[in-house]
């Protein structure tokens, strides 16, 4: 065991690379979570994100075309999810569950022939002057331009819940839906429109992930990162801010287990690949006891315009 | 302009029609998605569904639908008294993980001792291997009142990886040559649930199957418990008020799907898996969920239903060895079933009404 060949740069840096994926996943089910939708089918939509990201990457050579269907892939199969959840009227957890299980074999029908493929270049942006910071440089600004983009999102999203009428007209719906349709705002649009939002980002997570971070297509490569991206929302108490605490507190646990396998500690590797599972159980647990954290009101349940 | 206009009470004809829609309209899709796989969409269909009964070699076939079927049915018997009640065990995967290994370590503790005491042994560490760990969510909830769907689920990843810990590590074969894999339980007469009548498929999982298909029966329709479940679901407040104690309720569902998915795991590790290895579980913990559904949450619903979706399992072999169809879109199959299932549910609670003008 050989704890010093752990660097603390580049664990920070490779902290923000492992947090992005659940940041961008996570801020988009923040926003149907306000919305009053709760959709279970992150991981679905994740891996779906990622598998249409990956072929449509290798096809073009692009990762940004690759980025761009893989938000398409994850909008698309939400849709599914909406149209039931909305028009349909079933169940949103087990609709989002069945999401989840039809896009594990959707993605694995996909990427049959990608397995082993190795996709396109993602170049790290170099911010000039910033990036030449010692310690910090290398730790906040050589990253890959969706590092920015998932922190960008979170302040977008921020500014539109808490800032802009169309997100207060958002929080509306999700708070009480029968006030919201009272009042004339369309809550099935609105839904809509949300849902579509979060399929977007968790597909993008997903493209990031068989994009950048793994960077290969294998079936299931999403590994329980929707439903911790699901569990981080619950932890940042739907506040945007939140999100990317619990998303770097995840990626520090993943990286520093990676790091802690390679340096060779004498735990077993299955131990130690357990810790990212455990610490959103414990983080679960520990979230229980902050009673002011309360979740939409709307939250879960379904809207049916009788009047 | 068609709207939805809620019925007074569901509609049972309904209810038994929508399973049966819905497994038409997924053989549609389906048929679609074998042409689109340039397969011949009747040949597929009648590979996967027909021969694996009536075909040439369904001989061989018809034993499998019971050693698939069964852990699919224990399972979804134990998720749908949760599922009945509001309380949503996803982990059952983990539990089925936990009851074999459990089980299994039962029985390669023992070895080579041989007594008649030792599968029944083993068969109650399965049930209480699975009974532990899904009294983690289960405790948790009712303690603090963590999302018991989070929490199951994160348990699942963290079963994996115990079980691949166990079957490269403590449980390693020590005459396996370094092979990862636990020594065969299936050849350790003790320990091996063995078929009762030889080449029938029936062995003991099919008994305790049928066993907790009555159970559950008499449990859901005769007994107190049964009416606390059933009270819960369709409304938590007069359960209240009806005296029901949720948290015991959550307790007893998510103890009673852990003991069940245990047993099913205690029963495939020591028959047809036979060993811990790493790909022992094959998700039957998640396709029970759809089990459980298709089947209306009903005991006997669960029975076809297990059974239809072992055949999918069975058939969806065939048409891969004769026809060359990727497995995966048998997943996408099953996971279509459920997603037509629900969409048709609509007719249960509600009817179809022509609007003269748009509502919103």
């Amino acid at each position: 065991m050989d704890l010093s060949a752990i660097n603390p740069v580049l664990l920070l840096a490779s902290l923000m690379v492992a947090a992005t994926p659940i940041i961008l996943a996570a801020i988009g089910e923040l926003v149907v979570e306000r919305a009053g939708v709760l959709n279970l089918g992150v991981e679905g939509m994740m891996i779906t994100g990622a598998v249409c990201g990956f072929v449509a990457g290798v096809a073009s050579g692009s990762p940004l075309l690759g980025f761009v269907a893989a938000a398409l892939g994850g909008a698309a199969v939400s849709l599914l999810f909406g149209f039931l959840t909305q028009f349909l009227l079933s169940d949103q957890v087990p609709t989002g569950l069945a999401l989840t299980l039809f896009c594990l074999g959707l993605s694995a029908l996909i990427g049959q022939s990608y397995i082993g493929v190795k996709g396109p270049e993602v170049a790290d942006i170099h911010i000039p002057l910033l990036a030449d910071i010692p310690w910090l440089g290398p730790i906040l600004f050589q990253h890959d331009a969706m590092v920015y983009v998932g922190l960008a999102l979170v302040g977008a999203v921020w500014w539109f819940l808490h800032r802009s009428r169309a997100g207060l007209v958002l929080r509306a719906v999700g708070e009480n839906h029968d006030a919201a349709h009272a009042l004339g705002y369309h809550v099935v649009r609105v839904r809509l429109v949300a849902i579509m939002f979060g399929g977007a980002c968790a597909g993008l997570g997903g493209g990031y992930l068989s994009l950048v971070r793994v960077p290969q297509w294998t079936e299931g490569m999403t590994a329980g990162i929707g439903w911790i991206a699901l569990a981080i929302v619950v932890f940042a108490s739907w506040r945007p801010g939140r999100v990317v605490m619990g998303a770097y507190l995840f990626g520090g646990v993943t990286v520093l287990q990676l790091n802690l396998q390679a340096a060779g500690v004498p735990v077993r590797v299955e131990y130690l690949s357990m810790a990212p599972y455990l610490a959103t159980i414990l983080v679960l647990v520990l979230l229980s006891r902050n009673r002011s954290a309360r979740a939409p009101g709307a939250l879960g349940r379904v809207f049916h315009a009788s009047r | 302009m068609i709207r939805l206009e809620k019925r007074q009470s569901p509609a049972r004809l309904w209810s038994v029609a929508a399973p049966l829609l819905a497994v038409a309209l997924t053989m549609v899709a389906g048929g679609v998605l074998f042409a689109l796989l340039g397969k011949d969409p009747l040949a597929t269909i009648r590979t996967i569904f027909w021969d694996p009964l009536f075909g040439d070699f369904a001989f061989y076939y018809r034993p499998q639908l019971f050693i698939k079927g069964a852990p699919l049915v224990l399972i979804a018997i134990g998720l749908s008294l949760g599922f009945r009640a509001g309380i949503w065990n996803i982990g059952a995967e983990g539990q089925y993980i936990m009851g074999a290994l459990a089980a299994a370590g039962v029985g390669l503790a023992l070895y080579p001792l041989e007594s008649a005491w030792i599968f029944p042994l083993m068969v109650l560490a399965g049930a209480i291997g699975g009974l532990l760990w899904a009294m983690i969510p289960a405790l948790l909830k009712v303690r603090l009142g963590t999302n018991e769907i989070l929490v199951s689920l994160m348990l699942v990843y963290v079963a994996e990886f115990t079980l691949a810990s166990m079957a490269l590590g403590l449980m390693k074969n020590p005459e396996g040559m370094g092979f990862p894999g636990s020594r065969n339980l299936s050849q350790y007469p003790s320990a091996a649930n063995l078929e009762i009548i030889a080449g029938s498929g029936m062995h003991w999982g099919v008994v305790a199957a049928l066993l907790a298909v009555v159970s559950a029966y008499v449990v859901l329709s005769r007994h107190m418990l049964g009416f606390s479940i059933r009270l819960s679901g369709q409304s938590p407040r007069a359960a209240a008020f009806a005296g029901v104690n949720a948290g015991a309720l959550v307790v007893i569902c998510m103890g009673l799907s852990g003991a069940l998915a245990g047993l099913a795991g205690m029963f495939e590790v020591a028959g047809p898996a036979g060993r811990v290895s790493i790909d022992f579980n094959v998700g039957y913990g998640f396709t029970a969920i759809i089990v459980a559904f298709l089947g209306r949450l009903h005991p006997l619903g669960i029975v076809l239903a297990g059974g239809l979706m072992a055949l999918t399992y069975i058939g969806g072999d065939i048409a891969q060895g004769s026809l060359g169809l990727p497995i995966a879109s048998i997943q996408l199959f099953q996971g279509g079933l459920l997603f037509s299932l629900l969409a048709v549910d609509v007719m249960v609670n509600y009817r179809l009404r022509w609007a003269k003008r748009r509502i919103i």
